[in-house]
């Protein structure tokens, strides 16, 4: 101490003080400005998770349980990821209308920020797959028709039809048409598996595969009907039913017509 | 007579001295054909088979049969670059570059729906007006095997591209094969040349499709119209129209002019459809792979009733001295369907054989007249309907918000219940117009005219109906049933027991008939 107090009264104390008493308060400043601002962008995060809680407390939680846990009749959505409340709610199948088999596609309920708020807020209970950005999903890029075809008609085609059109599963459960489908929703159907669709991960179909898979489907989407009237694009049914109806009626008509006597 | 007339004079005069003709064309180009709609419907399927074969000429010129692997670089850019098959890629040429070549293809397929729909409808008339008795027995059982082979030829035409769902379709019947005991799985490896599905299938069925059936088709058509030429077409009753002729118009010019005229409408209806709606469109199903399927893939409708007695049959198999029996597959496939078409087949005789009616028939009968064989009819007619609905079971349930177990269960029970439910209806519905009838004949026409009595009482005036009318109302035969002799009067047994009262049985069921009007009104409208 008495070494300290030797140079108190140095000539050079004051400079050397002042300097001190600058770094000193520069970093002070530094590191209390850093503080600042990092808190500033966890109150602009936790306003939107408290906004999606808020929309899940009043739209969710009465099925869902108020902390997401799940109940009887819901599962817990701990975990399931932002994909998850982007698929299910952006596409309308949430909240459900009615608890028969399955969840219908519909007007969704709530706008695409109420959507992505609600997302950020069930995302925030666990982590889990995230909503493929726009970049991931870039099919038109990325993608191969053909390709995709193939993938189509080996994975996809045995529940959702040749063309995307859906078809039956057991016990009223159905896949759904693909013919307005959105690429983003058709990735997060791919990595989810919602309801009875299975999950098809990056290793059974590479992000490559899905982004062929969704290309294809686009391109069904706006195929033209080559051929005439599509009939559905159910296959031979609506075709059968046609010959019968307008076919043979319309030459049971002419038959009528020419064994009808002159008069 | 004029320069034209004198020249075509010698030309015909000139033909009829080296062949003969005109002796043979004046007999016949007279010959008379009675006229109603309902005799056209054979006429549908005739058209339609000339259709077929030269659509289907066209077709051959550009499809290439065969499974050979390729690699598609065509046209059709969402297949661009796949592997597929040679027969598969000629499918795509033909649909989308070879001018007009998907309206051809277009039309082969819609005749050929046609060509069996037309088929069947003319089945209903021959069976419900009792065209088939005799002497028409052969020609019934001529029928029943063109409908048989339309059955193939239609399933063949339709595997041919081989796309995913002719693939499909291929499967199954090779399932189908596999499922006979002790032959089935031999049988498939000789079809197939080896196991499924091969590389000679394809040519193999082409051969079949466009040279053998076509040409067992040609050979049995010939003979079916050959038969009704030589044994006349039947008629429905009316005044002037008796067992023993023929009232119409006569081939040359009327009927001729009609005929022809409806080839072409027929023609142009084909042409319509398929300038207006796709079928079969393969390049949606994508090539055919045997690891690949679609959901609701369904055969063409006429096998549809085949895919829905499979789809309803519960899975049961039997597992014995290493061998594996699919009840679900053989019993459905093809237990049921040969009990059907042999039953189909011997209808005429079966039937002959419990009415005890062994006279020739030329007179067609209205249906309400014979109330039995119009319910059974009816009952063969709903069997049929729930299984082809079965066979769309998935189609169904996704358009009408039903579950494939519903259907299922539905027709699983139905295909017992509704068919006999369907002959007692039937059954009742036409004696009930049968006593319509009688009540007509009896009481007359109902005029809407009230009258009132001096009591007060009102009545509504009837009026006679006209004799033709009358006479239409009962021609028919009063029905009686054939009785089964247990003893005769010595006291000595009937050996024939069991079957004779069979027989009697079915008899009786066939003669449940409204009395026909009797007393002097009867007499008075047989003198006519």
């Amino acid at each position: 101490m008495k070494r300290l107090s030797r140079y108190r009264r140095h000539r050079f104390a004051g400079p050397v003080l002042l300097v001190f008493a600058l770094f000193m308060i520069g970093t002070t400043f530094s590191v209390a400005s850093a503080t600042t601002q990092k808190s500033a962008s966890t109150l602009v995060r936790s306003a939107a998770i408290d906004e999606g809680r808020q929309i899940f407390l009043k739209g969710c939680s009465s099925c869902h349980g108020l902390n997401a846990e799940g109940g009887s009749i819901a599962p817990s959505l701990i975990g399931v990821g932002a994909a998850a409340v982007d698929f299910q709610v952006g596409t309308g199948r949430m909240p459900m209308a009615d608890m028969s088999v399955q969840a219908m596609r519909k007007q969704p309920a709530y706008t695409p920020d109420e959507v992505a708020a609600l997302a950020k807020y069930v995302a925030s209970l666990s982590p889990g797959p995230a909503i493929p950005t726009q970049d991931v999903v870039n099919y038109e890029r990325d993608g191969n028709t053909a390709q995709g075809g193939e993938l189509f008609r080996t994975n996809c085609a045995m529940c959702h039809n040749f063309a995307g059109q859906g078809g039956a599963l057991s016990q009223g459960k159905f896949a759904p048409s693909l013919m307005s489908s959105e690429p983003v929703q058709i990735y997060e159907a791919m990595i989810l598996g919602p309801q009875s669709m299975p999950v098809f991960s990056d290793k059974v179909i590479t992000p490559a595969e899905k982004l062929s898979i969704i290309k294809w489907i686009k391109a069904t989407q706006s195929e033209p009907a080559h051929g005439g009237a599509s009939l559905g694009r159910v296959g031979p049914v609506t075709e059968g039913l046609l010959i019968w109806t307008l076919g043979l009626g319309l030459l049971i008509g002419i038959a009528v017509w020419l064994a009808t006597k002159a008069r | 007579m004029s320069a034209s007339e004198r020249v075509g004079g010698q030309v015909a005069n000139y033909v009829d001295e080296r062949t003969g003709a005109a002796k043979w064309l004046k007999k016949n180009l007279t010959k008379v054909f009675p006229d109603h709609w309902s005799f056209m419907l054979g006429e549908i399927a005739l058209y339609s088979f000339i259709i077929l074969l030269l659509s289907g000429v066209f077709l051959t010129f550009w499809f290439d049969p065969s499974q050979r692997e390729v690699l598609y670089e065509g046209t059709y850019q969402p297949l661009s670059g796949l592997k597929m098959s040679a027969a598969y890629v000629s499918t795509l040429h033909i649909s989308f570059d070879i001018r007009g070549g998907l309206l051809m293809r277009q039309i082969h397929h819609w005749a050929a729906l046609l060509f069996m729909t037309a088929i069947v409808a003319h089945l209903l008339r021959v069976f419900f007006t009792g065209a088939y008795r005799k002497p028409r027995e052969f020609n019934w059982i001529i029928g029943v095997g063109l409908l048989t082979l339309g059955i193939v030829e239609g399933f063949l035409g339709y595997s041919l591209p081989d796309d995913l769902l002719s693939g499909t379709g291929i499967r199954i019947a090779e399932a189908i094969i596999q499922a006979m005991p002790v032959i089935g799985s031999y049988l498939a490896f000789f079809a197939f040349g080896g196991a499924f599905p091969g590389d000679t299938f394809i040519p193999r069925i082409f051969t079949v499709h466009v040279l053998l059936l076509p040409g067992i088709f040609l050979a049995l058509i010939t003979v079916h119209l050959m038969l009704v030429w030589y044994q006349k077409h039947t008629q429905y009753p009316g005044p002037g129209r008796t067992e023993k002729n023929v009232v119409g118009y006569p081939l040359m010019p009327i009927y001729m002019a009609k005929a022809g005229g409806f080839f072409f409408i027929v023609f142009g209806v084909i042409a319509l459809l398929s300038a207006l709606a796709s079928i079969n469109p393969i390049w949606l199903y994508g090539p055919y792979t045997p690891g690949q399927i679609s959901a609701g893939s369904q055969p063409d409708w006429y096998m549809g009733w085949l895919d829905g007695l499979v789809r309803m049959a519960p899975p049961i198999e039997t597992h014995a001295f290493g061998h594996t029996i699919s009840w679900n597959i053989l019993v459905p496939g093809l237990i049921v369907p040969g009990i059907l078409f042999t039953g189909m087949a011997l209808y005429p005789f079966i039937e002959s054989w419990f009415t005890g009616d062994k006279r020739e028939h030329q007179l067609l009968d209205r249906p309400r007249n014979a109330p039995n064989r119009t319910a059974l009819g009816a009952m063969s007619l709903t069997f049929i309907i729930i299984t082809i609905l079965n066979g769309g079971n998935d189609i169904i349930a996704t358009h009408f918000s039903l579950t494939i177990n519903q259907i299922m269960w539905f027709s699983r029970i139905g295909i017992f219940l509704l068919p006999p439910l369907a002959y007692v209806i039937t059954k009742r519905l036409c004696l009930s117009l049968q006593r319509a009838d009688r009540d007509l004949v009896e009481h007359g026409r109902e005029t809407g005219r009230l009258m009132m009595t001096a009591e007060g009482e009102f009545i509504e005036v009837h009026e006679p109906i006209s004799k033709e009318k009358a006479w239409m109302l009962t021609q028919h035969e009063q029905l009686t049933a054939l009785e089964h002799v247990t003893e005769d009067e010595h006291g000595i047994r009937n050996p024939k027991t069991m079957g004779g009262k069979l027989r009697a049985r079915l008899s009786r069921a066939d003669a449940e008939q409204i009395q026909k009007p009797g007393g002097d009104s009867h007499k008075e409208i047989d003198s006519y």
